[in-house]
């Protein structure tokens, strides 16, 4: 793999992460606990959309094949998405959904953080802008999760489980392919491990003051970032590609 | 001062163009018809983020994806602002929300129907959101302060989603042969819907004379209906799309179309339930509400924890 491929891989892998994430959490739209985060979730998933939409133009640049934004997010399978397992999960209930955007968004802005400095102009350009709506996201689910942590019997126990659950697809996002491991000799991305430091300290300082137990490392799921997903990833494109799979090459 | 004589001064300030602010005094009368208008508003709002989030999860584009996900971010943000103008009038948000799943409120009927295709998303821009805004920026120079400054603002973001609804429509209408049936099928189920929206004819209008002397309501059904279609008929031909009406006709003597007749017996039907997905509009509202009470009630008990050690 040479470094434009591995460039390639690395924009589409943040084109898919930011688009699965933010489909998944726009299920909401319509179907909120309150109509104020009807709002606020929406606004979530149209900042996670507008920078998938930067990443996979940028990949499809990359490419030189003349793919643009909709060809990538429309016209690949599942087995060719690259995204972590933890964006794909399912909703759940609220804590699901609270515990998977803050489990990724702790991951996600020290991510960003670094890629604002990165040596690729592009990629600085997309994170800069990106960085400030992340800490927003982060700050967005670290609130909620103290408040069921520390709220009801209910919800302490809703966000435990779900806590539990989504703990095995967090080892993933550390975990480095071939073209992670070359931007990063490159400089153009950090390297992951190095992410885990901030991650853990965001995630124990939100836990402790949510009274919720940290999961014991234990066995971590795997696979998302090679295109070997869980069972929902397909469902999920089914239901956005369809449109565009049934009138191949029309303009909507 | 005795009732009568508030009342005439009332009616006085309202007939120089005086906005009735929350506390000034007004009728009984003028405060609970407010107080229906007003949720029935914020109801529809609300109620209509269903049916055009039944195709967010499937928009074609990433682009066409983020204008709907925008556009129904707003319509939760004119729920917001409606639900707070009629707090104003001294009920909660609580109450209201109750009245509407309880069946009591109303909401608007259009809602009733189904989004079978892509290309209602654009008929309920086009259409639906067009409908309204004829109606809103009547609103705009409505009687009662809050009510009328939320309309203003309301009505600068409805006209942008009513021009994307018709940018769909056209788009699909210059497209494939398929593309064009489904912009024509759409047009086809909406357009009579779309007129109901209007209301009754003003004889048969059980709050229309009332609201008119009182200024909340500026100009009849009939009158706003007959804008709508001089407005949309050029819209829809320059698209090539037909109006499904056979009686339409440009009448050169009054300059407005002539057309067809209402079915108003599918209109009270909606109203009384029986509409399409009535059924599953509420469904869908109880629905969230249910399952979001965990959610509201943890949040309240961690404020309250927390006030509880910050006072400590």
């Amino acid at each position: 793999m040479n470094q434009q491929e591995a460039l390639f891989r690395f924009a589409l892998r943040m084109g898919d992460n930011a688009l699965v994430l933010g489909h998944r959490i726009s299920e909401w739209c319509g179907h909120a606990p309150a109509l104020e985060e009807d709002i606020a979730q929406t606004n979530i998933a149209l900042d996670l959309i507008g920078q998938a939409r930067n990443y996979l133009t940028y990949a499809g640049e990359v490419e030189g094949k003349g793919r643009k934004e909709d060809d990538l997010a429309y016209l690949r399978d599942s087995r060719e998405y690259i995204n972590a397992l933890i964006t794909e999960q399912p909703k759940g209930d609220f804590a699901h959904t609270i515990v998977r955007s803050f489990l990724w968004d702790a991951f996600h802005r020290p991510l960003l953080n670094a890629l604002a400095n990165s040596s690729d102009e592009r990629l600085k350009g997309i994170a800069e802008k990106a960085v400030k709506e992340v800490a927003y996201h982060l700050r967005h689910s670290s609130e909620w999760l103290i408040r069921f942590g520390d709220g009801t019997e209910e919800s302490h126990r809703r966000a435990q489980t779900a806590l539990d659950e989504l703990w095995r697809f967090t080892g993933e996002l550390f975990e480095a392919d071939e073209a992670e491991q070359i931007l990063a000799k490159e400089g153009v991305i950090p390297p992951l491990e190095s992410l885990k430091a901030e991650w853990n300290a965001t995630v124990d300082r939100v836990l402790a003051e949510a009274t919720l137990k940290r999961p014991s490392e234990g066995w971590m799921a795997s696979g998302g970032k090679k295109g070997v997903h869980t069972e929902h990833l397909s469902l999920m494109l089914a239901e956005m590609q369809t449109l565009q799979r049934s009138y191949p090459g029309v303009e909507w | 001062m005795p009732e009568k004589k508030q009342e005439a001064l009332f009616q006085q300030a309202v007939d120089g163009e005086q906005k009735v602010e929350p506390r000034d005094w007004m009728p009984e009368g003028y405060r609970k018809n407010l107080i229906r208008q007003i949720s029935q508003h914020a109801h529809s709002e609300v109620v209509g983020m269903l049916p055009e989030g039944n195709w967010i999860t499937r928009a074609p584009s990433l682009h066409r994806k983020t204008i709907l996900l925008a556009k129904v971010q707003d319509e939760a943000g004119h729920g917001l602002y409606l639900y707070s103008a009629a707090e104003t009038l001294g009920i909660g948000r609580d109450e209201l929300i109750d009245q509407l799943l309880s069946g009591k409120a109303k909401y608007s009927s259009i809602f009733n129907y189904p989004t079978l295709t892509w290309a209602d998303i654009g008929a309920i821009g086009w259409l639906v959101d067009g409908a309204a805004i004829i109606n809103q920026v009547m609103l705009t120079r409505t009687s009662y302060g809050p009510y009328s400054r939320a309309m203003v603002r309301i009505c600068k973001e409805e006209s942008f989603h009513n021009r994307q609804g018709y940018d769909i429509l056209m788009t699909l209408s210059k497209g494939t042969p398929e593309q064009k049936a489904m912009a024509q099928d759409a047009l086809d189920r909406w357009w009579w819907p779309s007129l109901m929206m209007f209301g009754p004819s003003d004889k048969d209008s059980p709050h229309s004379a009332q609201s008119m002397q009182w200024k909340i309501k500026r100009q009849g059904n009939d009158e706003l209906r007959q804008v709508f279609i001089d407005r949309t008929v050029p819209q829809a031909e320059f698209i090539g799309l037909k109006v499904p009406d056979p009686k339409l006709k440009w009448n050169e003597q009054t300059q407005h179309y002539d057309w067809g007749e209402i079915n108003w017996e599918e209109f009270n039907q909606v109203i009384k339930g029986n509409g399409p997905c009535n059924a599953e509009r509420m469904a869908a509202r109880r629905k969230a509400h249910d399952d979001g009470a965990w959610v509201r009630e943890a949040a309240l008990a961690h404020a309250e924890k927390k006030n509880k050690r910050n006072a400590a």
